[in-house]
């Protein structure tokens, strides 16, 4: 069985609450916390993988508590600081969401055609292109 | 009347704010439309610029001396090591260096996420750095070993000392073979899948002083954001016009700069620790080369526009890595620039590799230098070997004795 990845989304009122123990306890979920910031009384986020044939009960129970669970859409950001417009990303992203605009040719991110390949993540000489959750 | 213009009357403008600056892109239309006598006539200074990975650089450094002393026999910063084969607390970092323990490309592609660039770029910063020292000892420098952190203040003298940077033209890179590649122009795709191509063109320090005129040792540069200084010729000069099997001329090639500087008058945002998937890591150094046009000739060197300037297409799939001759023409800056170029009869995709936009920043900023009046220019010491001496390159041999 393939783990979700999920996204969580806390309320201050919530965060407070030993939800991640319902899921093992409860729902007999297996979890894998890939990025938590939860703090007492304030908004959090919390990223996961769960795993369990109770999977839907789970997250009927997470939107109980009041939590917003979303899927993980993962996305590519540029580092604007980072990036000098050197273009070695353009030949290599497969929809043209980087591109050298003309005659200025300054790399230009379109995000709306990126598919979050990652590609550009890995050859970008400068570290401009990061993923964030 | 022939224009001649001398060194100290181009800085005595400049010191009175008279002087008339360009960049080498302004400069182009202005002779078009003028042409080359009445540029000449107006036209003072020519600024260059580019900003691109330069793989034969680093830093001599000096740390001070601990107390007890040390003969520091091996080197490390942040884990990079540098070569400490000189006197007891000098050592000479490289760019390209990697840190011990980095897996390469065992794991291929091999990510190379840090080495010597990257512990510059960090000191540039401010970062404090962990310095780590081996040692025999002796009876004047009896320690041993040592650990500390040092930042780019604490020590005596950073000297950015690059032996070979500023290419005058560089290849144009395509892949032939029918796997991916992972080299220092990029990932390549298989069958001609795309190219890299890596100079400013137009904007570029040697392509506008084709024949070694103005730019020699001790001129006065734009380095790394501060004041630099050419040293030498580069390792690698090999100055000459590029000709194809029928011998028509692609214009000049092959010329290269060593550069010096005080990396602590230095920028962080203009010399970059740089990582190439499945090559290694490296520094992005930008240079801007001012050219004073001391008569008609120069004028007509530094009004070159992409259309007269020609990349020659090398496969890096096969025959770059084999040493061997590779047929596939030329590609002008306009064409490479415009995103495609037609190698084997095919329209495959270009892009760069060196930042153009930089490049234009670069060359923007010592115009102003010199309007302001701050940044004079220098009259070379010994002016540095050109086509006409014909150096050839040499090769290495495998050979016993």
């Amino acid at each position: 069985m393939a783990p979700n990845k999920i996204i969580l989304r806390f309320g201050e009122n919530t965060s407070d609450q030993p939800i991640i123990y319902r899921l093992v306890k409860d729902y007999d979920l297996v979890i894998n916390i890939l990025k938590a910031n939860v703090n007492p009384n304030k908004e959090g986020t919390m990223v996961l993988e769960l795993t369990g044939e109770k999977y839907e009960e789970g997250l009927g129970y997470l939107r109980d508590q009041g939590i917003r669970v979303q899927p993980l859409a993962e996305e590519v950001f540029r580092n604007e600081e980072r990036c000098i417009s050197c273009g070695a990303c353009t030949g290599i992203c497969p929809t043209h969401a980087l591109s050298l605009e003309r005659p200025s040719m300054e790399v230009k991110f379109d995000s709306d055609n990126c598919i979050v390949c990652q590609l550009c993540v890995k050859v970008c000489p400068l570290k401009a292109m990061e993923v964030r959750f | 009347m022939a224009i001649e213009k001398t060194y100290a009357e181009i800085n005595e403008k400049i010191k009175s704010g008279k002087a008339v600056v360009l960049t080498a892109e302004e400069v182009i239309g202005l002779v078009e439309e003028k042409g080359l006598t009445e540029a000449a006539r107006q036209v003072d200074v020519v600024t260059t610029g580019t900003f691109a990975p330069m793989c034969s650089s680093g830093v001599f450094l000096n740390f001070g001396h601990s107390k007890p002393k040390m003969k520091m026999q091996k080197v490390w910063l942040n884990g990079v090591p540098a070569y400490s084969g000189i006197a007891a607390v000098d050592a000479y970092l490289g760019a390209t260096e990697l840190p011990e323990g980095d897996p390469c490309n065992n794991n291929y592609p091999g990510e190379f996420r840090y080495g010597g660039g990257h512990v510059i770029q960090d000191l540039l910063m401010g970062k404090k750095v962990k310095l780590e020292a081996t040692a025999y000892g002796t009876d004047c420098y009896p320690r041993r070993e040592l650990e500390t952190y040092i930042t780019l203040d604490d020590m005596n003298e950073a000297t950015l000392f690059n032996p070979r940077n500023s290419y005058q033209n560089y290849n144009c890179g395509v892949n032939l073979s029918n796997r991916v590649i992972y080299t220092y122009m990029g990932v390549l795709k298989p069958n001609l899948g795309n190219a890299h191509y890596c100079s400013a063109g137009q904007l570029s320090p040697l392509l506008n002083d084709p024949y070694f005129l103005t730019i020699g040792m001790g001129t006065k540069i734009f380095l790394g954001g501060g004041i630099g200084y050419v040293a030498w010729n580069g390792t690698q000069h090999f100055p000459e016009i590029q000709k194809d099997a029928a011998g028509h001329s692609y214009g000049p090639a092959g010329g290269t700069l060593s550069v010096v500087g005080d990396l602590k008058q230095m920028n962080a945002n203009w010399l970059l620790g740089t990582s190439f998937l499945g090559y290694g890591v490296t520094l992005s150094v930008s240079i801007g080369i001012p050219i004073p046009v001391l008569n008609e000739e120069v004028m007509r060197c530094v009004s070159v526009s992409d259309r007269d300037l020609y990349a020659p297409i090398v496969d890096y799939g096969e025959a770059y890595g084999q040493r061997l001759p590779s047929d596939l023409g030329f590609a002008s800056y306009a064409e490479l620039k415009s995103g495609t170029i037609t190698v084997n009869g095919q329209k495959i995709p270009a892009a760069p590799l060196s930042s153009y936009p930089k490049a234009r920043e670069i060359a923007a900023t010592l115009k102003e230098w010199i309007c302001k009046g701050d940044f004079l220019l220098t009259e070379p010491v010994k002016l540095l070997p050109s086509y006409r001496d014909g150096i050839q390159s040499k090769k290495l041999e495998i050979r016993g004795l």
